[in-house]
């Protein structure tokens, strides 16, 4: 393993009884890359999430978060590491400014700096006319900004999504996911990107990995990959989902479902 | 000097805790609580009054401990202060908690929680520690209303041995009351659904005040002997009907609040003729009377640390995912 990796998993294993949903995985990601990890819904992408998180205790294997091992030291993983959860709740009686007063005192910052944070924050992702207004207001791709604004509260050096764009229309996923582009890319911070959308993946990640039914089944960048899987073939045919499917030999469930979801965001 | 407290970076654990007190004060369930509390000192009050004023002149001259009477005191037509809320302080407990951890699972805030660098019990303890200083809050406030009702309208200012009473009434009912706030915070790790953890901890409730006194009778009277019989085992089946009794946490909670508020009380579990002679019928001073209700204090102290570990452990236990 090398030392410049910022997330290292090694024979990451996770079982609920004979189910095994994260079988052996090894997988290494570099300081400041956005790394897609791309799978089907059920492959066990959350449960990975939630494994580096120290959220859910691994069967097996080894993680290190910078160095931290989160199973025994949870709360020094937590400080580097932000997490945007699928479907991310907020206090729906409070406003976004005052979310992100109260995530920030949870991180132990002082009221002033929370305040500035949160506020530059918000202007960052763009919420600044809807500061004061109450959650319970907002749109769900208002939310998915407020929980990309609030994952940066902790001044993190990972963020960790976890299929943020779920219930974003297509014109809010493009402007949501060139957000994430730029904050990773003005913050330096370090990104994890999950989803079930190839499309989306190859918009944004510097290195995809596809995961699977628990199992990593190639990791690289996408033209690498591209030139390493599909010698032969041309390049194009990366794009379509239906060719990984076909070369991976992946179940039906997945092959439909990839290309249902692709075609949807391309007509849009 | 209001610049070094904005520095100070703020400790999570009160923040937390802050947080949740302002949610329970704003949210509309509290008024509806506070409505109803309110309504019940007022109804007491009322019937400790009218009945006070139907007292024999003669009962008042010597009473030392005339105060109290404004909790204990009943026209008939509405039960006591002490029996009201010993009715009602479990329903308080059980809407202060029933939607303590389900709710932040499901608006998904749970996780979101969980992924911030505090240690995870700090979620439970300090919603734990919020709605018991809320509850402490208004039961404090209950009993100083009546307090003060009671020096306006008869004028007799309470005591010390009677402000003790009254003090260690209102910090009983208070661990009275959070002994059903656990029971219910429990439910609501257990309960997915609000309504059904909220049910499940009436359903509890119900069962203590209802169905429990029905099922200690039918056990009773199939094992009450002849009134002939000797008088050991006539004795042996008080002491079993008294032990049986003390199972009942509500009952536990009754006995020790009216040994408590009513000082003529010297004795609860039946007592051989023997031990009666030669006693002066009067009041116990306060230290008897609260070694007399030890074993109940220590009871509802135990039950309620117990539903405590029980939600702590089954919240730490549980896997969270969004």
């Amino acid at each position: 393993m090398q030392d410049d990796f910022i997330i290292e998993m090694t024979d990451l294993t996770k079982k609920y009884n004979k189910f095994t949903a994260v079988d052996s995985l090894t997988l290494g990601i570099e300081r400041g890359e956005v790394f897609g990890l791309l799978g089907p819904n059920g492959a066990g992408k959350s449960t990975v999430i939630l494994m580096l998180m120290g959220l859910t205790e691994p069967t097996g294997g080894i993680i290190r978060i910078c160095g931290i091992d989160p199973v025994r030291h949870p709360i020094d993983v937590k400080k580097r590491v932000g997490y945007l959860p699928e479907d991310v709740g907020f206090y729906d009686d409070m406003s976004g400014l005052e979310n992100l007063h109260f995530i920030g005192s949870l991180n132990g910052l002082s009221k002033s700096e929370a305040d500035s944070r949160a506020k530059q924050l918000i202007q960052e992702v763009g919420l600044s006319e809807q500061i004061n207004k109450k959650v319970g207001q907002y749109s769900k791709g208002m939310r998915q900004r407020l929980g990309l604004a609030d994952v940066l509260m902790k001044n993190p050096e990972i963020i960790i999504l976890d299929e943020p764009t779920t219930g974003i229309d297509p014109s809010g996923i493009k402007e949501f996911l060139e957000l994430i582009v730029r904050l990773s890319k003005e913050e330096g911070v370090t990104v994890l990107f999950s989803s079930h959308s190839l499309y989306q993946v190859q918009q944004v990640c510097d290195r995809v990995g596809i995961f699977v039914q628990g199992k990593l089944l190639a990791a690289g960048q996408i033209d690498a990959l591209a030139e390493s899987l599909f010698v032969g073939e041309h390049e194009q045919d990366l794009k379509d989902e239906t060719a990984i499917s076909k070369k991976y030999g992946l179940d039906d469930i997945y092959y439909r479902y990839f290309e249902g979801g692709f075609n949807h965001e391309k007509n849009n | 000097m209001k610049k070094t407290i904005d520095m100070k970076s703020q400790n999570p654990f009160w923040s937390f805790v802050y947080k949740e007190i302002g949610d329970q004060f704003r949210s509309k369930r509290m008024l509806i609580l506070f409505g109803v509390m309110a309504l019940t000192c007022i109804a007491s009050l009322y019937t400790a009054l009218t009945g006070i004023r139907k007292l024999e002149p003669g009962q008042i001259s010597d009473d030392t401990l005339f105060f109290l009477n404004m909790f204990t005191i009943s026209d008939g037509t509405l039960p006591a202060y002490f029996v009201f809320i010993s009715f009602l302080g479990p329903l308080l407990g059980l809407t202060l908690g029933f939607d303590t951890i389900n709710s932040e699972h499901n608006r998904g805030t749970l996780s979101r929680l969980l992924a911030q660098p505090i240690p995870r019990d700090y979620v439970i303890n300090a919603k734990f520690t919020a709605a018991f200083i809320v509850l402490t809050i208004l039961f404090s406030t209950l009993s100083l209303l009546v307090v003060g009702a009671g020096l306006i309208a008869i004028g007799i200012p309470p005591s010390p041995e009677e402000l003790i009473r009254i003090i260690s009434f209102t910090l009983l009912s208070i661990i009275y009351v959070a002994l059903w706030l656990n029971l219910s915070v429990y439910f609501s790790v257990k309960f997915r659904q609000p309504a059904t953890s909220a049910i499940a901890g009436i359903a509890v409730w119900l069962f203590f005040t209802v169905f429990a006194p029905l099922i200690i009778n039918l056990i009773l009277n199939g094992l009450e002997p002849s009134p002939y019989a000797p008088e050991q085992v006539l004795f042996a089946y008080e002491k079993f009907k008294f032990t049986l009794i003390q199972f009942m946490p509500n009952e536990l909670y009754s006995q020790a609040t009216s040994t408590l508020l009513i000082p003529t009380i010297r004795n609860l579990g039946p007592l051989t003729m023997e031990q009666i002679q030669g006693a002066i019928p009067g009041p116990l001073p306060v230290g008897q009377s609260l070694l007399l209700v030890w074993p109940q204090l220590t009871g509802i102290i135990a039950i309620t640390m117990l539903f405590f570990i029980f939600s702590y452990l089954s919240f730490m236990r549980k896997e969270v995912r969004s």
